[in-house]
């Protein structure tokens, strides 16, 4: 499906500029009855980040972040968001953390404007709300009711609510789930406005597209546990299956000028044609290699690991079939 | 930026509180439920009652001497308070619960409770303003006499409000659902008005009808106000009756009142 290659100098992740942890979880575990919905999580948000809790259904993405918010009480272990324990100081949590929860509507008999204002009303120092309004895009449904919105505005008004009270860190769930593209696009753009106010984001997900779009880090949760955290480029290298290239060269050589690289994991010969494997860089290593040593790369096939080879691999014991992409 | 986050008030601003009963008193006002059942119903009815004339005549035996229509303005009180408290009152906060509104209030420096405030605030106000047109007309357009004893009157009202309140605050309690909230609001409201003396009035109920009308919340509170009307201040028996009904529905409702 993606027509473009993901070079790995076009992910560069930028770090944070203030790397210290805004949320500490640390060997959470939750049980529903006898259900076991988190086993063991354990994971640090830092200051001004995108962070993906990203995961398959039922692998406790949502029951994490109730406990981060202070919906749920952990079974064990510990957690501190902005220093304070969600649990004990609950109303100072409330007021610095803004939630945009998956399920639930508002009132059908309130307009927007009167929505927002409401919940303005809670906090003790929110946010302007006619400009909040107007950055979500809703200025023009300004005194529409809630019932006559879109799915789209209906999620906008719910990330609005998210951020009225001016808080440090926003948690939103399933943000674009049952969105159209466009509507997803404007809210993913919507996101990097907030992050780019310094706002620290906490994403759960399960849509690789949205993670890689958007999340600095992302930690992948399976059968509540933390399975990776890592750059989405990072474990798209690290746990996608590495990089694979496939051509014809223009004249036979020596195998060693290529499993010499640091590169390549792997040579194979498959007829006239030879296939590598390897991580990083892997593509530039071998046309360099190759040209240094006066052979041409013909009938160049790429394929590059995406995050979602990394998160098949993570969460499934077999891995699926990667997506090939091909030179032009 | 934390060290002045620590000094902010813990508790959330007053204005949330105002802000919730308005927003309430909006919802309430374009999804007029409880305006058409709590008191649209009861003053069609008073009407319609009004100019029967049959019920101007003195209900025999009666003393000190009171018309049918006088006995039946307690128990159209009776019939706002079933309408606001046990249909209006819990559809919506069940409603809200379903839908996960008292989930998201969970998440703000508001706790939940403050809407179920905000919620029994505007029902409250609701009810009180059926009860004054209920009695105001009676008085102005119907000759019947205003409550001759105020203070017992209001009073016994308020007894009334409360324990049907405690009641409406049970069913949001324990209704899973929208659904369950109304079959369990219809089920208590049918017996409530029928010993309130809506079908027949307490005075031509057979005794052991009313001795059974006596401990119910509305046949103690049409007891009550009846007397007031009629110049005495009421009986301690119903009051108490309807303070034990409100006590323990009111008790139970706390105990059980699920947010999510």
């Amino acid at each position: 499906m993606a027509p473009v290659i993901h070079a790995p100098e076009s992910r560069v992740v930028a770090s944070p500029s203030l790397a210290h942890p805004v949320i500490e979880v640390s060997g959470l575990r939750k049980s529903y009855g006898s259900t076991l919905a988190v086993q063991d999580v354990s994971l640090e948000v830092e200051d001004g980040e995108i962070f993906g809790i990203l995961g398959p259904n039922g692998a406790g993405k949502t029951t994490t972040v109730e406990c981060i918010s202070g919906l749920r009480k952990p079974d064990s272990g510990t957690i501190s968001v902005l220093g304070l324990d969600p649990q004990r100081d609950r109303a100072a949590l409330r007021e610095r953390v803004g939630v945009q929860l998956q399920e639930g509507t508002l009132r059908p008999q309130l307009t927007v404007a009167e929505t927002v204002h409401l919940f303005a009303s809670f906090y003790p120092q929110p946010g302007a709300t006619e400009e909040l309004i107007d950055m979500l895009g809703l200025g023009a449904k300004r005194n529409t009711y809630y019932r006559r919105l879109s799915g789209g505005q209906k999620q906008r008004l719910s990330i609005a609510l998210a951020l009225v009270g001016n808080p440090q860190i926003a948690i939103l769930d399933e943000l674009t789930t049952g969105l159209d593209p466009q509507a997803r696009r404007e809210t993913w753009r919507l996101i990097e406005t907030v992050r780019d106010r310094g706002i620290t984001i906490l994403l759960v997900t399960h849509f690789m597209d949205e993670a890689e779009r958007l999340c600095n880090r992302v930690a992948v949760i399976d059968s509540g546990r933390v399975v990776a955290l890592d750059t989405p480029a990072g474990l798209a290298e690290r746990e996608g299956g590495g990089n694979h290239m496939r051509f014809r060269p223009s004249k036979p050589f020596d195998d060693r000028v290529l499993t010499g690289l640091a590169e390549v994991d792997r040579v194979e010969h498959e007829g006239p044609r030879m296939a590598v494997s390897g991580t990083g860089e892997l593509f530039n290593a071998v046309v360099h290699a190759l040209t240094a040593a006066g052979v041409e790369a013909l009938e160049v096939q790429l394929e590059s690991a995406t995050l979602e080879d990394a998160f098949l691999r993570l969460v499934q014991p077999s891995p699926k079939g990667r997506e090939e992409v091909t030179t032009p | 930026m934390s060290a002045s986050a620590a000094t902010l008030p813990r508790r959330p601003p007053r204005r949330a509180l105002n802000e919730l009963i308005v927003t309430e008193a909006k919802c309430a006002w374009r999804a007029p439920v409880g305006l058409a059942l709590g008191v649209l119903v009861p003053v069609v009815l008073l009407v319609i009652l009004g100019s029967a004339g049959g019920l101007k005549k003195t209900v025999p035996g009666s003393n000190p001497p009171v018309t049918y229509m006088t006995t039946y303005v307690p128990v159209l009180i009776g019939l706002v308070l079933v309408m606001v408290a046990l249909i209006s009152l819990p559809i919506v906060l069940v409603n809200q619960r379903e839908h996960a509104f008292l989930r998201r209030l969970s998440t703000t420096p508001v706790a939940p409770r403050w809407l179920l405030a905000a919620q029994v605030m505007v029902n409250f106000v609701l009810a009180v303003v059926a009860m004054i047109l209920i009695v105001a007309g009676a008085t102005v357009f119907y000759h019947v006499p205003a409550p001759a004893q105020l203070g017992g009157f209001v009073l016994s009202a308020l007894l009334a409000t409360a324990a049907l309140f405690a009641i409406g605050l049970f069913i949001a309690a324990v209704a899973a659902n929208g659904v369950v909230a109304a079959v369990l609001g219809t089920l208590f409201l049918y017996p409530l008005i029928f010993f309130a003396g809506l079908y027949v009035p307490r005075q031509s109920m057979s005794p052991t009808m009313r001795h059974i009308s006596d401990y119910t919340p509305l046949g103690a509170g049409v007891h009550a106000m009846l007397s007031s009307m009629q110049g005495s201040f009421p009986p301690v028996q119903p009051l108490l009756v309807m303070a034990a009904w409100a006590v323990v529905f009111g008790l139970a409702a706390v105990k059980l009142f699920r947010w999510e």
